[in-house]
Parts: structure tokens; sequence; C-alpha cells
């Protein structure tokens, strides 16, 4: 009986002081979830690699802690999501969870990591049911609140002087609170509202109706491969300039406008980041990411940046402590104390971004090059829909 | 009137679009007796091939040619390596072994290319317009596909009635064992025809990377409808294959132009566009439920005897 008890106590002092080391010695683990495969494929590419190359930065740190980043493909899949969640959290002990791109999939992510106790910052999508009443004070977002990036278009669309436009969207949640957004905003006259199948290839039906339709301009949610097919027929078809495109960033990323070069020429978007923002953050980010991966970095992997540097800041603040001292970490992330590719970069009650939004137009510049150019900042500290209705502070 | 014909041709460019895809799917499936599902991967391959080709020579044509010649060469490749021994197992191993081929050759593509779409354009000579009706503009690339259709159905047509190999691949269909004892090659003559099929879908990925996203998984998306096709149609009938891809492209067409505007008669606009849109994705599968009620073995049934 003795000798048991001795054993048992024994072996659980060895437990607690294995325990006790491995929390000393071990990086700080973040789980990151996101899409590799699929179409998409390139979304989740460059959130982890913008997020990981801030990581590179410090030599494998974050504000001076050392991370150890888990990367898992969801296949834009809510079933993966959850198992992957599922591994990370219980498993391998994550901290911090980040990384989801699509809509369908943080619904499942999020309720499990907020029950597991620990944070969730994400580089991406932002559904409204977290914004709101469901908002939560462990779960941050560095992108954008998902309305914002349409409301927004629909400001600048105002602002261009249209009175009638023609809207369109994949059916699907995302697609459907995309054309609300837009709604929200625009003052004129809605000429046409058609939804689209998830992933289609084929626009001629659509194009013809646009092309009945007479609209002053067409707004669409159609981001990656999606948007290529569209954009190549609406060329095609002789109607980019007659009935001009306004679009959310989304529907207009650099990957977008290699895939369809000229055919991108007058499209009008809006976004919180452009490529040539001219902040010292922004400079030594494109300059590392080019250098890095050999390739033009999205407007994805600067949400991917922005969210390890977010992350950063508050290990920097609470010196590397995430669970141990979660009011604190809590209190840092929000104080969001960092230098944004985006310039400044602050966060509502709600835990959201306050944007501002540029409105861009792609022009060719003097080396022949596709860009997206900033014409103005159209929607200043846009505060999303939901913030008011968020019981946080 | 004119948007209705506009939608009318639309469909049927479309259509004949998923001709070019399923006429390669029917001959491999309905001939060969292999469920191909890696035959979008071949798409995806003369998609790439045309847009690499395209972007170094800067002529499409050569581009094009250049597809054809890589998807045929891989095609006789995996049939070589791969399909070969899948002849004598059924189909669930088929399904297995070309399933896994989708994942190896987008991975393939993806560590060759990268996750970023290829650039191809229309070109020069085929960008732009013709009205075909008053005030109606219609792009001459697609008018150029609708031709290319009809040319590739010509083609395949006279190929198998009419010439000697279009016989040994009919014979060779309905009994490969008697037309081995003739001292045919049927060996080699699968590998050249599943070389065909291969050709074709490489070119209709070809044809379709100036109006689709150039990217990996682009052929998974037209599968599908691919096989619906080939279904409709009879299992390896090219003239099947045809009037199906002619049907699913109309049907399909029409029902996202005017499903919705339909519904709005006697519902609200919101929910009118909603159901409309759900309603139209399911179109052309409740077409396909409809004829197979009909006939069972789809509109122009071949009559093979195997096994």
């Amino acid at each position: 009986m003795k000798t048991a008890n001795i054993v048992i106590a024994t072996s659980m002092a060895l437990a607690m002081s294995g325990i006790a080391s491995a929390v000393m010695a071990e990086p700080v683990k973040i789980g990151m979830i996101t899409t590799l495969s699929t179409g998409a494929g390139y979304l989740g590419e460059d959130v982890r690699d913008g997020f990981l190359l801030a990581v590179a930065e410090e030599g494998g740190k974050l504000g001076g802690a050392e991370v150890e980043v888990l990367v898992e493909d969801d296949g834009r899949k809510p079933g993966n999501g959850k198992q992957i969640a599922d591994k990370f959290l219980k498993r391998d002990k994550v901290e911090i969870m980040t990384g989801v791109i699509f809509s369908n999939i943080t619904p499942v992510v999020v309720p499990l990591t907020m029950k597991a106790g620990v944070f969730y910052v994400s580089p991406n999508s932002a559904p409204s049911i977290f914004a709101g009443k469901g908002c939560n004070q462990d779960y941050f977002v560095a992108s954008w609140q998902n309305d914002s990036l349409h409301e927004s278009a629909g400001v600048y669309a105002n602002e261009l002087g249209y009175k009638n436009a023609y809207i369109l969207a994949p059916n699907y949640q995302a697609g459907k609170d995309s054309l609300a957004g837009f709604k929200r905003y625009f003052k004129g006259k809605i000429a046409g509202e058609t939804y689209t199948k998830l992933g289609q290839t084929d626009y001629a039906a659509e194009i013809a109706k646009i092309r009945d339709a007479k609209p002053d301009m067409v707004f669409h949610f159609l981001p990656g491969g999606m948007g290529i097919n569209f954009l190549k027929q609406y060329s095609q078809a002789g109607l980019k300039d007659t009935y001009p495109l306004v679009v959310s960033t989304a529907s207009m990323d650099e990957k977008i406008m290699g895939a369809v070069k000229d055919a991108a020429i007058g499209v009008r978007s809006t976004a919180h980041w452009n490529l040539a923002q001219d902040n010292a953050a922004n400079k030594t980010f494109v300059e590392g990411f080019k250098k890095t991966y050999g390739r033009t970095p999205t407007v994805y992997a600067s949400q991917g940046y922005d969210t390890a540097k977010l992350i950063a800041s508050a290990l920097k603040a609470t010196g590397g402590k995430v669970l141990e001292a979660k009011d604190d970490f809590r209190a840092a992330l929000k104080k969001a104390d960092f230098a944004s590719v985006r310039g400044e970069f602050k966060l509502a009650n709600n835990n959201h971004p306050i944007n501002n939004w540029l409105g861009q137009v792609v022009e060719k510049d003097a080396n022949g090059n596709i860009v997206n150019k900033i014409v103005k900042v159209v929607s200043p500290n846009h505060k999303d829909a939901y913030a008011d209705a968020c019981p946080l502070k | 009137m004119y948007l209705f014909l506009e939608q009318l041709l639309n469909g049927i460019q479309f259509g004949v679009f998923l001709f070019l895809i399923a006429a390669g799917l029917t001959l491999i499936f309905g001939i060969m007796g292999v469920i191909n599902l890696a035959h979008g991967s071949l798409f995806m391959i003369g998609a790439y091939a045309a847009a690499v080709a395209t972007e170094w020579t800067g002529s499409f044509a050569l581009g094009i040619v250049i597809a054809l010649v890589v998807s045929g060469i891989v095609g006789m490749a995996i049939e070589f390596v791969i399909i070969r021994r899948l002849y004598d197992r059924d189909h669930l191993d088929q399904v297995l072994a070309t399933f896994g081929l989708i994942l190896f050759a987008n991975e393939l593509m993806t560590i060759l290319f990268g996750r970023t779409p290829l650039f191809l354009n229309v070109p020069d000579a085929l960008n732009g317009s013709v009205e075909i009706f008053p005030g109606v503009q219609y792009p001459l690339y697609r008018l150029a596909i609708i031709a290319m259709g009809v040319l590739v159905a010509l083609i395949l047509f006279l190929i198998i009635t009419r010439t000697r190999a279009g016989m040994l691949i009919r014979a060779g269909s309905t009994n490969r064992d008697m037309v081995a004892v003739l001292g045919v090659d049927i060996a080699l003559m699968f590998t050249l025809l599943f070389g065909l099929g291969a050709v074709f879908a490489g070119f209709a990925g070809a044809m379709a990377g100036p109006l689709i996203s150039v990217e990996v998984g682009m052929g998974e998306q037209q599968l599908i409808l691919a096989f619906v096709v080939v279904v409709i149609g009879g299992i390896g009938s090219v003239r099947g294959a045809l009037v199906g891809a002619l049907l699913v492209g109309v049907v399909d067409t029409l029902g996202r132009a005017f499903l919705p505007d339909l519904l709005k008669l006697f519902m609200d606009p919101a929910s009118a566009d909603g159901i409309g849109a759900g309603l139209s994705s399911m179109s052309i599968y409740i077409v396909m439920a409809a004829v197979l009620i009909v006939k069972p073995n789809g509109l122009f049934p071949v009559s093979v005897a195997r096994h």
C-alpha cells in the first residue's frame, strides 16, 4: 500500500515537472486551419506564406517568443475543419488558432475554439454571426467583417455616380451576404439580381441578361477562379466598358489580374490594402514576400502577415504567455499595437478592424504591368454594421 | 424575343463545349468499358499545355497543336502504365485507380505551376464579336467553339463509320477476344483509342482556356456534367453524346436565364431568385432522371456484349 502510494506520488511529481518544463521550453503553438487545395488554394497558400514570413523575419519568433505554427488544409470542407480543430485543440494543445478562409468553415471552427478557451485570430473570413450579438472576447479579426468588403463597394459606386446596378453572386451564404452588404450602402436602383452556381464556369446566360437589363454598372462577388471565368467572358462579350464593374477586393486580386491581364483594365474595386501602399511596414512586407517566395503578394498574404503581427504584438506585451495570462493577452490583442501593412490598424468594440476602404482602378503602368491603382479613400473608418449589437466594450 | 434566341444560342454553344469533353469520355467509357475519372485531368493538362505553349510561341494555333500532342502522349502513357491493368477488373477498381490519378495530376500541376491560375487569352483573330441579331453582339470565339464542335463530331463520325480503324474499334468493343484471334493487336489499338480520347479532352481544355480559369482542378468541374451527357446520350454513342450535350447545354442555360423570372410571376422576387437559382442547378439532373425513366440505356443505346 505504502509503496504504491510512493510510486504514484513520484510518478505524479515526475509528470508535473514534465509539464512544467514543457511549458517553459516549448514554443507557443499556433494552429492554422486553412484552404490549400481546390481552386481557391491560392487564398490559403498566401495567408500561410504571409503569416510564416512574419515568423521568419524574427527567426522563428513572434514578438520575441518562440512559436510553432501547425498548418493543415481543410479542402474548403467544414467536416475537415472540425476534425483538424479537434486535433489541434485536444492533442496538440495549441494556444492560438487562426487561418480559416471560407465562411462555411468559420462557424464550425470558432465555437470549438471558444469552448476550449483558446484564442482565435482570423486572417480572412469574418461572418456576421460572430460580429454582432454572437461576438466573443477571445475571437479577433485581422482582416475585415465580411459585409464591409461589399458595403465599401456600394459606397464607391455611389461616389462614381452610378444609379442603376446589376448585381450577381454565387448562391450560398457569403454570396447572399455580399449582395445584402452592397445594397445596404448603394443608393441607386437595382436593375437585376442574379444568383449563380458556386464554382460556375460558363456565364453566357448571365451576361446576356446583363446586356438586356442595360444597367449603369455591374457589381459581383465572384472570388478566385469564378471571377476569372466571368471577367474573361464579360470582356469578350464587349460589355466591360459599356457596363463597368465595381467590385470588392475579393473579386479583383493580383491573381485574377495576372490571369486575365488586359481584360481587367478599368475594373474598379475597394480594398483595405494595396500593393503600392506607401508605408514602411508594407515596403518590408512586399519586398520580403517577393524575395522569399518569388511572387507578388495578394491581399490574402497581407492579411496573413497582419494576423501574425497582431499576435506578435500581444506576445510581446505578455512576454510570450498566452493561456497563463489570458486577460493580459486579450487586452494586448485589443490594443493592436503594431505597424500594419495597411497603415493604421484599430479594432472596434467587437474585435473587428475599423478599416479605411480604398477605391482602386486597374490600370497599365509605365512598365506595361497591370496594377491596381489607388484612386482615393472612399470609406474612412468604416465600422461594420453589427458592432453596435455586440455587448463587448 | 432576341434575348430568347441569344440565350438559346448560348445554350447550344455550352452544349457543343460539353460535347467536346464528352466525346472522348464516351469513347473510353463506352467502347473500352473503362470509367475514366481522370478524363478531367486530361482536360486540365490540355489547357495548361495550351497556355504554356501559347506563352512561349506567341501563337494560339501552335498552342492548340502542342496541347493535342501533349495530351495524346500523356493519355497513352496513362493507358500503358495504369489503365491496361484495369480492363478485366470491375468498375470500382477503375474508379479508385482513376480517382487516384486525379489527385496525382492535381498535385503534380501544383508542384510544376503553383496555385496561381495561368494566363490564356483569346487569339487576336478571334477576339471581338459579330452582330447576330439587331443590337446583340455575340463573341466570335464562342462561334468558333460551335464550329470546332461540329468539326469534331464530323471527324469522329467518319472515323467510326467509314474507316477500317473505326470498324476494328467497333468490333473490338463487341468482342475483344475474337478480334484478337483474327490477328489484330488489340492492346495497341486500345492504347491508341485511349490516346484519341485524351486528345479530345486536351482539345476541349485548350479551347476552354480562353473562356475559363486555367487552374488546378478545372477539369473536375466539367467532369460531372460530361458524365451526365454521356449517360443521357447512351454510353458509348458519339451521336448520343452530341444530342445529350446539346440537351444539357440548352436546359442548363435556359434554366439559369429564365427560371427566376418565370417564378417571379407568382412569387416575391427575393425568394424567386433563390429558388430559381436552386432549381436551375437541378434542372439537368431532372432531365437526366426523366430520360432514364423512359429510356434506361440513354437516348441512343449502343448494344455491347460484354462478359
